[in-house]
């Protein structure tokens, strides 16, 4: 008898994203259950170290942040690839999220009244913090932004927010069916209906059957062979989309490389490190970040400092290593207090890995695959443009604040945010006529058999290919082909390897170990299938692409070019048969841009610009002139260039409450 | 090259059962790893996995020592093993699951179960009747070091070394364990719960919660994140004891 569960929203994922659409439907009605790999506390989520990013000024190096400047700081950092009304409605709603969290028990640092030293850069500073400030939560500096934004809670920012987050869930009682995992979506007519789920303690398939279904599998960093990533980050959630054949992806090849990751083994040392005054120095001891970025410097976004500590090694300044060159970061300026309160996990790690004191030595960090901006192309609404009932947020999906490179901190408040916006807009769906499941449970049963036959080939195939093989050298091709930098030649090879490789992979056996419950042998081989996916849609994107922009960047087409590529990358896989993914593109409109593309800041300014670039920021500027001078306000300012509340839940249209803002 | 600079060969004991396999039975399997620079029980695991036997069955997910996943006993003492280097230990190391959690296979434990059983029982969250959060207005002010003590108990990952190592629980299932205490340690120093030492006593006022604890500290010895598990079971005692009077 085939085990079918119904539940109003079938959730794929436990980390922060997902939990907090469990929790948002919840509060509206619905019934949910998230189906996780791992027990929701460990989900990726928890590894955030540095912080979230939410504008809310209250401490001096703050002050006079607002939603605009965060907005602004988003749409640069993303190299204008970014949805800017779905940047607007994320930058309003973060102040209310963390606020929510800190309702939840959220430890948050806050801010101390008085004086303290602090190191900018490389030179010790006071800062003197208001008596009015003190007890609100507190935020310090990260890469890419204009204000002390980001808040955190030492450097346990995601765990502290992933348990306050899953015990919100256990006080909502939100079922949680942990060790299951997502192998099929079931769909009919264009329309999602839940999804057939594998348990890995004991093998056996279950079909849950929901009117709308939410993937927030996180990314895909481990189809490279060095990730920050946990290892759970293997990009399965987007290629449950891309099987349907229907739903999309989003911009998959921009992916990110985060500036210090230790070496050999790539574990994250956060950005807060540098934030709080670290610097990168090269085999002489030299600080080489002011030579290439005089204003930024270690604090330039993500992908600047990544190509640059590249660059750096390019020219033989790279600190030589068994595992290849690397550079250092140096925290101990910062001192051994500030060092043992505020960065503590990374202390561990140099304890633990590299057997190292942060406050002595010197830390080895190279830039490593760390983010992915693509995903699970959605509506602002975080439902497919083409699937209908299917959800999407958090990492997962490109819904798509990030474009093409994200800003420190505003991965955990995405989650968070798009977790409590999303779980609204599914519930108007849950209440809609629409919602109606009308699939014959004998459809549903032949989902079920498409996955158990598949599941029994990969058992008893006998002369196959090893899918560690396979996986290993795809790893290797993504590392080397499509990494930081990026030329067509090599982009070339990547694809047409891994295209190979893809083909091969549906003959992968499961040697040996045949169990048919608890076998990670037989995981391997049908994730190792769906990753090598996943990995051409990467690469293939990124060989299509014939400019520059944010984290993608084409040695062979180094400006970017808003004339002909001021577009997202759109992938899907209609037919099972084919071998290369579907590529086409949608446009990003300048015509209603709040922020009309222009020069970010970094190096030199090498934009091909569009022809309609000149004429909306002439509007802009007519616009915001005229207002300004008739007396109105930035909301209302906001308002006329383009306008996005009335996308918003009524009950999070509210402004937002700060120290020098009454509302 | 001396005999010391040499690297090792080292022999990984693993105690190995599959429940879901009716012919097997617990024993140890034993598999030979030449010792890389660097190298820690989460590169072995895998490298016996990939090489070795794509059968054994364990739990990574951050790798970084930050998830509390990998927990087990390493050469009989819970530990994470991701975080665990080769080098400090000796050439033979014994691997097996961590006692008293529900065995999936080889080193792989369901404690995520236990540990949810274990936040819904003592409602590890914060208890506030007036509830009801105006998202828009400024945030709750809170003293910056409570913040900061808060955070050092939030620490707790959940990994259930402390559950391992805890004697008590060997006689008494139902114990909280230390996880469970700090737990209530955290929720009673947070001023944002409002629950009163009345129903913090109802929850762990008895010999399955602060009063049965024998103060044998393995938790304390074991503990990955270095929490205050010693003082903040005195000081919940004391405060309990205090409540009953």
């Amino acid at each position: 008898m085939p085990k079918i569960i119904y539940t109003d929203v079938l959730i794929i994922g436990g980390g922060l994203a997902g939990l907090r659409v469990a929790t948002g439907v919840k509060e509206r009605g619905f019934d949910s259950v998230v189906l996780t790999l791992v027990p929701p506390k460990r989900s990726h989520s928890a590894a955030a170290q540095g912080g979230m990013q939410a504008s809310l000024a209250n401490s001096k190096m703050g002050e006079g942040d607002n939603e605009d400047v965060h907005f602004s700081d988003t749409i640069k950092g993303s190299d204008w690839g970014a949805d800017q009304e779905v940047a607007r409605m994320f930058v309003h709603c973060a102040p209310k999220a963390i606020r929510e969290l800190a309702h939840w028990g959220v430890p948050w640092s806050r801010v101390h009244r008085g004086d303290h030293s602090s190191i900018i850069n490389a030179k010790k500073v006071t800062i003197t913090e208001k008596d009015e400030s003190h007890g609100l939560i507190t935020a310090r500096d990260f890469g890419g932004t204009k204000k002390w934004r980001t808040c955190y809670t030492s450097d346990g920012t995601g765990h502290s927010m992933l348990f306050a987050m899953d015990n919100k869930a256990k006080q909502d009682n939100i079922e949680v069916h942990e060790r299951l995992e997502a192998i099929s979506l079931i769909h009919e007519n264009g329309r999602c209906y839940g999804a057939i789920a594998r348990n890995l303690m004991n093998g056996e398939l279950v079909a849950y059957v929901s009117k709308a279904t939410t993937i927030a599998t996180g990314g895909y960093g481990r189809i490279y062979s060095v990730s920050t990533n946990a290892i759970i980050c293997q990009g399965m959630g987007q290629a449950l989309a891309l099987e349907t054949g229907i739903a999309t992806l989003g911009n998959m090849e921009a992916i990110q490389f985060h500036p210090t990751a230790i070496v050999p083994v790539g574990i994250l040392t956060t950005e807060g490190c540098r934030g709080d005054g670290g610097l990168l120095l090269d085999k002489d001891g030299y600080r080489f970040m002011p030579d290439y970025e005089p204003e930024k410097k270690e604090l330039a976004s993500r992908d600047v400092v990544s190509r640059r500590m590249t660059e750096h090694m390019r020219k033989g300044k790279g600190v030589k290593s068994r595992y290849g060159d690397h550079l250092w970061l140096d925290i101990r300026i910062l001192g051994r207090d500030h060092i043992e309160k505020n960065l503590r996990e990374v202390k561990e790690i140099c304890e633990n890995f590299l057997g190292i004191d942060p406050a002595v030595d010197l830390i080895p960090v190279r830039p490593t695959q760390h983010y992915s901006m693509g995903g699970i192309r959605t509506t602002y609404k975080g439902e497919s443009q083409t699937l209908k009932g299917l959800y999407s947020c958090g990492e997962a999906a490109c819904w798509d604040m990030h474009g093409f490179n994200r800003l420190g901190g505003n991965s955990v408040s995405e989650t968070v945010v798009a977790g409590m916006l999303i779980a609204e807009y599914i519930s108007d769906f849950c209440e809609s006529e629409q919602s109606a499941i009308s699939i014959h449970t004998g459809n549903v049963e032949k989902f079920l058999k498409i996955q158990h036959d598949k599941l029994e080939a990969l058992l008893t195939k006998e002369n196959g290919e090893d899918a560690y093989k396979l996986r290993r050298r795809m790893e290797t091709i993504m590392m080397e082909k499509v990494g930081i930098f990026r030329n067509g030649d090599d982009l070339k090879e990547a694809v047409d390897e891994l295209e190979e490789l893809y083909k091969r992979s549906k003959n992968i056996e499961v040697f040996r170990s045949k169990s048919r419950a608890a076998n990670p042998a037989l995981v391997n081989a049908y994730r190792t299938q769906r990753m090598i996916k996943v990995a051409l849609t990467v690469a293939y994107g990124a060989y299509l692409r014939k400019e520059s922009r944010g984290a993608h960047s084409r040695e062979d087409y180094p400006k970017r070019d808003d004339k002909n590529w001021l577009k997202r990358t759109i992938t899907s896989w209609e037919d099972e048969n084919q071998t290369i993914p579907t590529v086409t593109y949608e446009d990003i409109p300048i015509s209603n841009m709040e922020l009309p593309p222009g020069f970010r800041g970094y190096g030199k300014d090498l934009t091909q610009h569009h022809e309609d670039t000149k004429a909306r920021q002439t509007i802009v500027d007519t616009i915001t002139t005229k207002l300004q001078s008739d007396g109105a306000n930035r909301f209302e300012i906001q308002n006329t260039l383009m306008p996005f509340l009335n996308k918003l839940p009524k009950k999070y249209q509210g402004k937002n409450e700060r120290l020098g803002e009454k509302i | 090259m001396s005999k010391e600079n040499k690297q090792r060969v080292l022999n990984i004991h693993i105690l190995r059962f599959d429940p879901n396999d009716p012919d097997d039975f617990p024993h140890m399997e034993t598999f030979k790893i030449e010792e890389a620079y660097g190298m820690t029980l989460f590169i072995v695991l895998n490298e016996i996995r990939e090489h070795h036997d794509n059968a054994l069955k364990f739990d990574f997910v951050c790798r970084a020592g930050i998830c509390g996943s990998c927990s087990m006993l390493v050469n009989g003492k819970p530990t994470l093993a991701c975080r665990t280097l080769t080098s400090k230990l000796p050439q033979d190391i014994t691997l097996a699951p961590l006692p008293l959690f529900e065995l999936i296979g080889d080193l792989s434990i369901f404690s995520g179960k236990w540990m949810s059983d274990l936040n819904k029982r003592l409602e590890t969250w914060i208890h506030d009747k007036e509830e009801e959060l105006n998202v828009d207005k400024l945030e709750q002010k809170m003293e910056p070091s409570l913040a900061d003590e808060i955070y050092e108990l939030d620490r707790c990952v959940e990994c259930g070394c402390c559950v391992a190592a805890c004697g008590t629980i060997q006689m008494r299932p139902n114990f909280v364990g230390a996880v469970g205490l700090n737990k209530i340690a955290r929720y009673h120093l947070d001023p944002r719960d409002k629950r009163d030492n009345n129903e913090y006593y109802e929850l762990i006022g008895n010999e399955d919660g602060v009063f049965g604890c024998m103060t044998l500290l393995g938790c304390e010895d074991v503990c990955p994140k270095d929490l205050p598990l010693q003082s903040k079971i005195a000081y919940l005692r004391r405060m309990m004891l205090r409540n009953a009077l």
